[in-house]
């Protein structure tokens, strides 16, 4: 049995189940739904046992060498608790696992998020108009400036948008669609490519397996 | 009475989908192709990068996505391992996301055979690890603490790859094929601008518009975005390599922009018809 072509008709059948909603709802869509949910949380579930609890906890816990670390009981109780969500009366203990993860979580990414969000990026800003030389790089610095002052502005609330404050948020939200237009084109883009990518998989993998070789 | 100029507003949504799809099936079926011309940009600036690195050096090659991305990050992985590969430059690589340890061994073992290259010594996949930022900041001071055993459960410090690799510092660049977040961000913050490292990257089309100022502040070397950033990257790997292995984004692009064109006509007829209903109402009034 070539198990090969059998993952490959599974895969078709269930990609054109899956677009069949695209005509209607339908049972087919909706067992491919199903099965996908079903699926992915068996497997996430399996993936998540063995490739993060087993040997980031549990080995560490269990050595192979022998003998047991205790302090690997902490993280084990932390990640219990998680857990102890579900029963009501408990459910608070799971408070002092989150407080761990967003605390740990916030102090590490305060200080980068600053500096590579916010601080380089205003730096970034900051620009000698004429850097990069040449009449292009004029043009493309001063709309840098511009774009960055006045969508500022747009979001400057203290003071009625009228007059050359309305102007410059005028400015600033022409350039806010823009960028929202330019974003919108890439969704676009990511989603034919998703397609191309399945209708290729139906191409040139599926339709070779029924002797059909385009 | 409704005009025919009209009744293209209200097409039935299902003719505009079969359209879309002969758009996508039939360029790719009849292997439309079409020039892809290389201009100065993110591809280029990251194609660019590497090709400045010397031979021998090592980069950390961060597959950071999952099959739902595979359309657009795929042709990237591979064409990158190809470019660095055949210039002698060492892979460790690794994955933030779990399921792209698997896709990153498949490009990976794919370029590595077609190149006689050796695992171990030419390059390592050292698997999955949960935590994203805070793995990364781990791994800026001792990376074989995080990453003890690769993929198949190998001690690294047996691995002659790994000799002189202690710390990401001793990187000479961070790569990440990035489908969201942990990904490019993460990398940037918390490698590339704390330790210094060069850092660059592929992306998929929804995501690349949010990595762009990184680009102009020089936080990352280079962009691939999306298919076209993959198809691009493919066509500069492919010049002057005999017998190159044929890519999916390059085929895929010719289908991608009879879509986009599809798509445009349709914006325009839905305008027309909007402003010519408009136009009878204003009339009738």
């Amino acid at each position: 049995m070539n198990w090969t072509v059998i993952g490959i008709w599974l895969g078709a059948l269930l990609s054109l189940s899956l677009y069949s909603f695209l005509y209607k709802d339908n049972p087919f869509y909706k067992f491919a739904e199903h099965l996908f949910v079903g699926m992915s949380a068996g497997y996430w579930v399996i993936y998540n046992i063995k490739n993060v609890l087993i040997p980031n906890w549990w080995n560490n816990l269990v050595p192979a060498e022998g003998g047991m670390q205790p302090i690997w009981l902490i993280p084990g109780a932390l990640a219990f608790f998680m857990l102890l969500r579900i029963v009501p009366k408990l459910s608070s203990l799971s408070r002092m696992s989150l407080s761990l993860i967003v605390g740990t979580g916030a102090g590490l990414s305060m200080t980068a998020m600053l500096q590579t969000n916010a601080l380089a990026q205003v730096n970034g800003t900051i620009i000698a108009l004429g850097q990069g030389g040449g009449l292009l790089s004029w043009i493309s610095n001063i709309i840098i400036v511009t774009g960055v002052v006045c969508g500022l502005v747009y979001f400057f609330f203290s003071k009625a948008h009228t007059g050359v404050v309305g102007g410059a948020a005028n400015v600033g939200i022409t350039v806010l669609m823009v960028a929202f237009g330019a974003s919108f084109g890439y969704t676009v883009m990511a989603r034919i490519s998703l397609l191309i990518g399945q209708t290729q998989f139906l191409l040139f993998e599926w339709l070779p397996t029924m002797g059909i070789n385009l | 009475m409704s005009t025919f100029v009209e009744k293209l507003g209200s097409i039935d949504r299902r003719i505009i989908f079969i359209v879309m799809a002969l758009a996508v099936i039939l360029p790719l079926a009849f292997r439309m192709s079409l020039p892809i011309k290389i201009g100065e940009g993110p591809s280029k600036d990251m194609y660019d990068a590497v090709e400045a690195l010397p031979n021998g050096s090592t980069v950390l090659l961060s597959f950071d996505y999952d099959p739902s991305t595979m359309p657009e990050l795929q042709p990237m992985a591979i064409a990158m391992a190809q470019q660095l590969m055949t210039k002698d430059i060492k892979i460790v690589s690794l994955a933030l996301w779990p399921m792209g340890v698997s896709l990153g061994n498949e490009a990976l073992i794919s370029v590595s055979d077609s190149l006689g290259k050796e695992e171990y010594l030419d390059w390592v996949n050292l698997g999955y690890k949960t935590g994203g930022g805070v793995l990364i900041v781990r791994m800026g001071s001792d990376i074989k603490s995080v990453f003890p055993v690769d993929y198949d459960g190998n001690s690294v410090d047996e691995m002659p790859i790994m000799d002189n690799i202690n710390k990401l510092s001793d990187f000479d660049m961070i790569i990440s094929l990035s489908a969201g977040d942990p990904g490019i961000p993460s990398w940037v913050m918390m490698a590339g601008d704390r330790y210094d490292i060069p850092i660059g990257g592929g992306c998929t089309a929804v995501s690349a518009p949010q990595f762009y100022p990184y680009l102009g502040t020089g936080q990352l070397v280079g962009l691939l975005g999306g298919l076209k950033g993959a198809a691009d990257y493919e066509t500069m790997v492919r010049v002057g390599v005999e017998d190159a292995p044929a890519g999916t984004a390059t085929p895929g692009m010719a289908a991608q922009s009879v879509a986009h064109l599809v798509i445009m006509l349709f914006i325009i007829l839905g305008n027309i018809s909007y402003l010519a209903g408009k136009k009878k109402k204003r009339g009738a009034k």
